[in-house]
């Protein structure tokens, strides 16, 4: 039922719809009465509109514009500047460091040959008096190499006289014994001493 | 209840009737838009050009937008000989823009739906514009409805098709913005008639479409100012470099 008095209403709607367009007043548009006001406050208006923003308000954001432009080119030139100071403060760095490092190895090296220089002195030294210890301790070593046949073969005639003695009962002649034991020994010389 | 959709074109008087001789100059509801939506102009334009930050706030940045949109817009259609008439432009740019904006508001009045309005705005553009051909080019400036590499028969033919759409260029001017605002604010009239009609039951239709018309609307709004805008730079164009 709700509908239905809906639908109808739309209908009359059109019907007023239609009614409006073909009523006396039709388009307000096209009615003259105020057209020469309208023209008239228009002219004043957009008048006063265009002068306005042509004389004051567009300069000043064409101004804006300009300066900020000029601002950023700015900006952008000192950052590049910049770029470049700190690249070149980075190359700078970089050569401290590099020379740093190369004196530090110069350094590292010198130190390293005086030690070693050093080591080798002291060795040089130590080698000198170990060659003298052992030529003193070869020198007495041959001393006694060469004393001790003597005194072996005086020890020898010594014991011998005393066993002959001991065994015989009579003193032996000592020159005899020392030729029979110097003539013993040089016969085992060979065997010990000998190459 | 069905109100005449027609209903909201209707010019009236605010306030006493002003006479100048015998000519009716009274301010009404017409000019009473057009003074706040010249008024809204300057007084966003004047905030957003007030001061210069480096990094635009948003009122400034609007500003400077569409500064530089309308800019570019001239540039790009009549090239840098037109940069002396960017403000001329940038006014009626604005100016259509915010009269339709503001005619997008319940209860308001749209200035540019009143086929006189912009039949003044097109007939002073269409004779500036011709006045601005005949200084740049003399009488030169006629070779405009003679193009060239056309057969000699056909040329008498050609130069009065030429003759006629240039004079109707105000007509068509004019009547492209105020036939879009009128039709466009008639049909949300009539969908807004029909969501009272259809009630609570089948409102919602006619309500659903009138939401969309009115973003529609919006767009046209912009569109039709965006329209007259380019329009006017190419007849503007035609004026100051003549390529035929």
């Amino acid at each position: 039922m709700a509908n239905r008095i809906n639908f109808y209403l739309i209908l009359f709607s059109f019907l007023f719809y239609k009614e409006a367009f073909a009523s006396n007043e039709g388009m307000p548009q096209l009615n003259p009465e105020f057209w020469i006001s309208q023209i008239f406050w228009l002219t004043l208006v957009f008048g006063t509109l265009y002068v306005l923003l042509s004389k004051f308000i567009l300069p000043k954001i064409s101004n804006n514009l300009e300066t900020r432009k000029s601002q950023i080119v700015e900006n952008i030139g000192a950052a590049e500047k910049q770029r470049e100071e700190s690249d070149q403060k980075i190359k700078d760095y970089e050569n401290i460091i590099n020379e740093a490092k190369i004196e530090a190895k110069n350094i590292f090296n010198q130190a390293r040959e005086k030690i070693s220089k050093d080591i080798n002195n002291k060795k040089e030294s130590l080698k000198k008096e170990i060659d003298e210890e052992i030529k003193k301790a070869e020198a007495e070593i041959l001393d006694l190499k060469n004393k001790s046949p003597e005194k072996i073969n005086k020890i020898a005639i010594e014991t011998s006289a005393d066993l002959i003695k001991q065994i015989i009962g009579t003193e032996v002649n000592s020159s005899n014994i020392s030729a029979i034991v110097e003539d013993i020994s040089k016969k085992n010389e060979e065997k010990y001493y000998g190459n | 209840m069905a109100t005449n959709p027609m209903h909201q074109f209707n010019v009236y008087r605010i306030g006493p009737e002003i006479k100048l001789g015998e000519i009716d100059i009274s301010f009404t509801n017409a000019s009473l838009f057009m003074v706040v939506s010249s008024l809204a102009i300057l007084i966003l334009f004047n905030i957003g050009s007030k001061k210069n930050y480096l990094i635009p706030n948003k009122i400034q940045l609007l500003a400077e937008l569409s500064y530089s949109f309308i800019s570019k817009m001239i540039s790009d259609t009549a090239g840098s000989k037109a940069k002396p008439y960017f403000a001329f432009i940038f006014s009626i740019f604005m100016f259509v823009l915010f009269c339709n904006m503001f005619g997008m508001m319940p209860y308001s009045f749209t200035v540019t739906s009143h086929i006189i309005v912009t039949f003044v705005l097109a007939t002073f553009i269409f004779i500036g514009v011709t006045i601005i051909g005949f200084i740049k080019h003399g009488i030169g400036y006629l070779k405009l409805f003679v193009p060239s590499g056309v057969p000699l028969v056909l040329m008498p033919l050609i130069v009065i098709i030429e003759i006629i759409s240039y004079l109707s260029r105000p007509i068509s001017l004019s009547v492209r913005l105020f036939a879009n605002m009128m039709a466009g604010h008639t049909m949300m009239k009539v969908f807004g008639g029909f969501v009272i009609s259809l009630g609570i039951v089948g409102g919602w239709l006619p309500l659903s479409f009138s939401v969309a018309l009115t973003g529609l609307e919006i767009l046209v709004a912009f569109l039709q100012a965006y329209v007259f805008a380019i329009l006017t730079c190419i007849y503007l164009n035609d004026a100051l470099n003549l390529h035929h």
